[in-house]
This record gives C-alpha cells, structure tokens and sequence, in this order.
C-alpha cells in the first residue's frame, strides 16, 4: 500500500491548484452573486485538458487516471464549488457512460468532442416525481420508424441549456418497471427539445439547474445509450462514478473552508492575542481537518479501485456520504469561528457553507448512500 | 523553425537567507521553482508553436540533478525536448563558465532561429547568461524585450527602457531575453502532464563527456569570477518622523536626502 501520489497526481494537482488560485478564485464571490454560469471557468478548463480529463486519449481525453480527476475537482472546489460541480458532471455524468456504454460511432459523434472539450455535456434522469425514487420515470420514449419519439420533463439538470449534448433516460416500456427504462443522446437545439425553469438555489450559484422539456422529440435510433431497457442499469453505474466526483467536490469545499479559517483565526485578535491561542479554536481546527483528511482519502480509495478496475460501488457511496457530511460540518464550524464576519458574504465561508449542503443531496442522497453502504455491510 | 529556451531552476525566495558563517545560501526548505523572467521565454516560443505547431522548442537548462523536476514542468506547458546539463565539473560556474557550458551544448544541437532567455535570474540577478551565451555563439542579441514581433524571417522587438521602449528590428537567428512584460506564462496542461510522466526518461542528462569543451572552460574552474562574501544586509528600522507644515515637512525631507548624501547638497 502507498499512500503518496504519483508524480502525475502531484504535477496536476499542483497545475490545477495554481490555475483555480488564479483563474477561479478571483471570480467566485461573483459568480456567487450574479449567478452568472461561469462560461469563462469553463473555456479555460477546456484550453488546459481539464475537460474530459479521465477519458483516455484515443477518445479524445487527457488520458488521467480517477485520483487526478478528483484532484481537480477537489482543487476548483476549494475556491469555486460551482466550478467543481460542471466539470465533475461533465466528465463523470456525461462522458463516463459514453466511454462505458456508447458505439464506437456515439464516442465518435459525441464523446470525442467532449473529452477535448468542445462540447459541454449534462445528464437527465430526476423528474418531478422521481428522485430518490428514480425507477418511477414518467417520461416516455416511444418506438417509432427509425427510432424513438419522447415526451415529458426533466428537473434539476446540472449544466441544462449551457450543456450541448445530454444523456437522457426514459421509459420505453412502463410494463417492465426498472428493465423498460433506456438511456438516450440528445443534442441541444433538437426540434422539440427546450429548457424550462431555473431554479434560485441556496447555494453552487453559477452552476445551472434547469428543467428539461420534451415535446414529440424525435430521437435516431443509433442515439439510444446502450441496449433498450438497461438505462437504469447505466444510471446506477454512472451515479456510482459521479459519487467520487461529489465526494471530491465535498473534500475541497471543506478544505477551501478549513484554509480560510486557518487563516482568519491567526490574524484574528481578542482578549489582545490572535483567537487561535484558545485552545476550544484549536481542537475545533483539529476536528476538521481530522475529517478533512478522513473524507479524502476515503474518496482516494474509491477512485484508485475505478481506476484499477475493482467494484467501488460501496466506496464511492462511503466516500460521497463522509465527505458531504464533513463539508456540512466543516464549513459550519468555519462560518462559526469567524464569528459574525463569517456570516456575512465579506468572507467566503459564509458561500461555502451554503454550497456544501448540496452534496448531500444531488447524486444520490445521504440517506441513498446509507442504503448502499448498509446493503454492502449486511447483506 | 526551431527555438531553445534556457530556464534555470531558483529557489522561490524573494527574501534569501544566507548562512552567516559559510556565505553560502541556505536552500533548505526553500522550494524550486523555474526562473519567473524565463516563463516568459518559455511562453513566447510556446505561442509561436500554438501559432505553427511545427515550430520545435526545446528547453535547456544547467544545473543539479533536480532540476529535472523544472524542465519536467516545462515539458508539461508544451515544449518538445529538454536538456539537462549536469555534471560534477560545472558546480560553481558563474555567468562565464556557464555560457561557455549552455554554448557548447547549443552547438551540438540543431540549428536555432530563435534563442531565448528570461531577462535574469532571480537568485543570482546578473542579467549576463543571456547575453554572454550570444557572444559565445556569435549571433546578434536583443535584450529586455516587452514585446517581440515575428516577420518572416526577422524580429522586431520593443527593448523595454526605463523611460520608455526602444524599437529594434533584427535577422534570426538571434538570441533574445524576456521582460515579464513580455506576456503571462501559461500552467501546465493535464494532457502534456500525463504525457511526459508515462515517457520513461523525458528529461535528456548531458555531462561534461558529451560536450565539446576543455574541463578548464566550466564550473569553478573556468569561472574568472569569485564569491568574495555574501551577507544579508542589516535590516534597519529607523523611522523618522517629520512635523509642521507641509512646507516644513518637505524642506525637512529634502534637508535629510541631502544629510545622506542621496541628493546634491
Ligand atoms: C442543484 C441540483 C443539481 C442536480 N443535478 C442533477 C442532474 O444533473 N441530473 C439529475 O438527474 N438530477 C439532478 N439533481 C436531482 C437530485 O439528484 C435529486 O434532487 C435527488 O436525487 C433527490 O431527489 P428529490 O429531490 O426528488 O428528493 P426525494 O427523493 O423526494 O427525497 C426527499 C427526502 O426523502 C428521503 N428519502 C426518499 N426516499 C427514501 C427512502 N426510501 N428511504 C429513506 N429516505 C428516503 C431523501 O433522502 C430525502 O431526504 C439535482 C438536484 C439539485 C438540487
């Protein structure tokens, strides 16, 4: 076992780390505050290999293993979890099951573009009524001469209406429960194919989160993700993937906190000493970087056994359930120990506290990764 | 077209500290870096090769072993080769003998059109590298530029001045040292990262053996300068504070330039 990275991992993690000091950071308050989609985070990302990252290179990709990419997202996030979330669902929601599950011709057409960043990519299975419940899908593919008509609506879509190409699920055949569900690629300006609401979140800003909506879009046949009836399937092995992403997205958020606070505690004087001499700060600052450093290497793990091709399922979910809960802590006892400064937006932790709730929701709630994770120990 | 860029590997200090009772500085715990002016070498050849991607770059440094780790990065912001020369007898150059080093390992190289270097280096700060390698090589230099305009087969560069630039056009080949005005260097990139780490041996190692050169002409030995001291000057803190008006306050100033001797009396 060796727990140091490679000299890869160490020289992106030390690139991605100077790019988000200064490419992202300077900007994140204001992405916070416009909620403007941060395009220009994303064109650099793009003009640096970021984008697609973990896709081999005959598909486009930059050919990094999975620590890498957590490494960059852990990275953005700390400054920007905004930015932190677009790449983890480009590169895990839309070009991981392209590279796992398209034709040659689909990663021709579409993974290609995206893994080298032409193309943003966005991934559609939440409905109104189907969330944690994502079996009961109500948006209807229907076969028709030469492929598929679909119908009805997506909500919360990450990277929705900024996204070129989506991966779309829906139910091709209802009788069949989870087996009638297929996984589609749509493009962006497809006759029929419109966006919707924008939701005003609590927090990841600049990210976007929009309503997907089908009216009698005709689908080719040759864009059906995989077999009909196994989309569930490649949405559970997808989601398995993203958690590492979130994961990694948590670590940062948490880290970038920890750092802020490190910081202010030092400077920070009452009773005439800096308030990191009392020691209730000090065990405070220990508990979370205790976590912090728990939280990542737990998200390591998981990535390291995708990587190496070993089941990280049940490690992806432990990962994703420890790290948001840890920025959930975190950024709590940051905004905490600034005292009333860190509630206000003069300092970040009061925007990182607010985007660290997210990670405990989006991919698979914590109570979902409690079912994976129990299903796994008991059985 | 082929460009060579010289880098040097600093620590990143703005504030050396130097051990008092050898004079030497003191490396520990200082982290390498590549030199900031030579990024910016590095990152006008790098745009000329986004520009045409046959255009070849290689990167040349001397230095220890570790300084590998510099040209690996370099490797990693899109450059072709890199060139490490490093060999026990070129420890203790100065600016002499470490022209005389990079020159004989650029003779045995391709033929360059272009040469560039950082403006100087920031532990060493001289500003001599630069130029002296273009005497060894006899070809024309154009030092300090802030902006360099390519034209078929010749340059047109502005010369930063202090008062202002100076215009000066020139044939390649030709050496030419960047300002940091020059441009804003770019990071590494995650593809040539991932690229350059799966080689088994990015980083080329001469020594002294594969260059045409007399043992005489590198390192301490062929260095005409020395070291005589090094010392970190006294920092001192005096403060003076001037009252009364802001005519008194003025003719007191200017009484105490002159007192130290900083303006005519
Ligand atoms: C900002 C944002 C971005 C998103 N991005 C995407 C995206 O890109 N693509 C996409 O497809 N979706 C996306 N989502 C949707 C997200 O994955 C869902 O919101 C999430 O899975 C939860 O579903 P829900 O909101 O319907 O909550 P519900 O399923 O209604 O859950 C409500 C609560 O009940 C709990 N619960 C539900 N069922 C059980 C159970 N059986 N046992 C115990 N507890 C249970 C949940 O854990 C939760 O606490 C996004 C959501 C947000 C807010």
């Amino acid at each position: 076992m060796d727990f140091s990275l490679t000299s890869t991992q160490t020289s992106i993690q030390q690139m991605v780390r100077a790019f988000a000091a200064r490419e992202v950071k300077p900007t994140a308050a204001v992405t916070d505050e416009t909620c403007a989609f941060p395009r220009d985070n994303v064109q650099k990302m793009q003009r640096y290999g970021l984008m697609g990252m973990n896709v081999p290179t005959e598909f486009g990709g930059a050919g990094a293993d999975d620590i890498s990419y957590a490494i960059a997202v852990e990275e953005l996030s700390k400054v920007c979890a905004t930015t932190g979330v677009i790449l983890s669902a480009h590169n895990s929601l839309f070009c991981d099951p392209l590279l796992k599950f398209g034709t040659p011709a689909q990663q021709e057409k579409y993974l290609i573009p995206a893994a080298n960043g032409k193309t943003l990519g966005a991934f559609a299975l939440t409905e109104p009524n189907a969330g944690t419940d994502a079996a009961s899908q109500v948006t209807r593919a229907r076969k028709v001469d030469g492929g598929y008509r679909l119908n009805g609506s997506k909500i919360f879509i990450t990277n929705a209406g900024e996204a070129d190409v989506y991966v779309v699920f829906a139910m091709t055949d209802p009788s069949k429960g989870t087996r009638g569900i297929s996984a589609f690629i749509l493009e962006k300006g497809w006759e029929g194919f419109s966006f919707g609401r924008v939701e005003e979140k609590m927090g990841i800003h600049g990210s976007s989160t929009r309503e997907l909506i089908f009216q009698d879009v005709f689908i080719p046949q040759e864009n059906l993700l995989g077999e009909e009836g196994k989309g569930f399937k490649i949405a559970m092995v997808t989601l398995d993937g993203g958690r590492i992403g979130i994961a990694a997205q948590a670590v940062g958020i948490a880290q970038g906190a920890l750092d802020e606070t490190i910081a202010y505690i030092k400077q920070r004087e009452q009773f005439n000493q800096p308030i990191s001499k009392f020691q209730a700060v000090q065990f405070t600052i220990a508990d979370m970087q205790t976590q912090t450093s728990a939280a990542r290497l737990l998200t390591y793990q998981a990535a390291d056994a995708k990587t190496r091709g070993l089941p990280y399922s049940n490690l992806a979910a432990m990962a994703k359930l420890f790290a948001s809960e840890t920025a959930g802590f975190v950024t709590n006892k940051a905004v905490q120990l600034h005292g009333g400064y860190g509630y206000t937006r003069e300092y970040p932790v009061e925007r990182m506290m607010r985007d660290a709730k997210i990670t405990e929701i989006y991919e698979g709630t914590s109570e979902v990764q409690r079912m994976v994770i129990s299903s796994h120990a008991i059985g | 077209m082929n460009i060579l860029v010289c880098i040097k590997q600093v620590p990143d200090t703005r504030e050396i500290r130097v051990d008092l009772e050898t004079g030497t500085m003191i490396r520990k715990g200082v982290p390498s870096i590549i030199n900031p002016d030579d990024l910016h070498a590095l990152e006008y050849a790098l745009t000329l090769k986004d520009e045409d991607p046959d255009t070849h770059v290689v990167v040349l440094s001397m230095g220890p072993l570790q300084a590998k780790e510099a040209l690996i990065e370099c490797l990693c912001m899109g450059a072709d080769q890199a060139i490490l020369l490093s060999d026990r007898a070129f420890g203790g150059a100065d600016t002499w003998a470490t022209a005389n080093t990079l020159a004989a390992a650029v003779r045995r190289l391709q033929p360059f059109d272009l040469i560039l270097c950082g403006q100087q280096a920031i532990d060493g700060d001289t500003a001599q590298v630069g130029p002296q390698l273009a005497e060894r090589l006899a070809i024309p230099q154009i030092t300090y530029a802030q902006s360099v305009r390519l034209e078929n087969h010749s340059v047109q560069v502005e010369r930063q001045m202090e008062d202002g630039y100076q215009l000066v056009k020139a044939d390649l080949p030709i050496l030419i040292t960047a300002t940091r005005k020059l441009n804003q260097p770019r990071y590494m990139n995650i593809r040539d990262i991932v690229k350059v780490h799966q080689a088994d041996d990015p980083v080329q190692v001469w020594g002294l053996e594969d260059l045409d050169l007399d043992p005489g002409q590198v390192g301490l030995k062929g260095s005409p300068t020395r070291v005589k001291r090094s010392f970190s000057p006294a920092a001192s803190s005096e403060v003076r504070f001037f009252s009364g008006t802001a005519d008194e306050m003025a003719a007191s100033l200017i009484d105490s330039f002159r007192t130290l001797n900083l303006i005519e009396k």
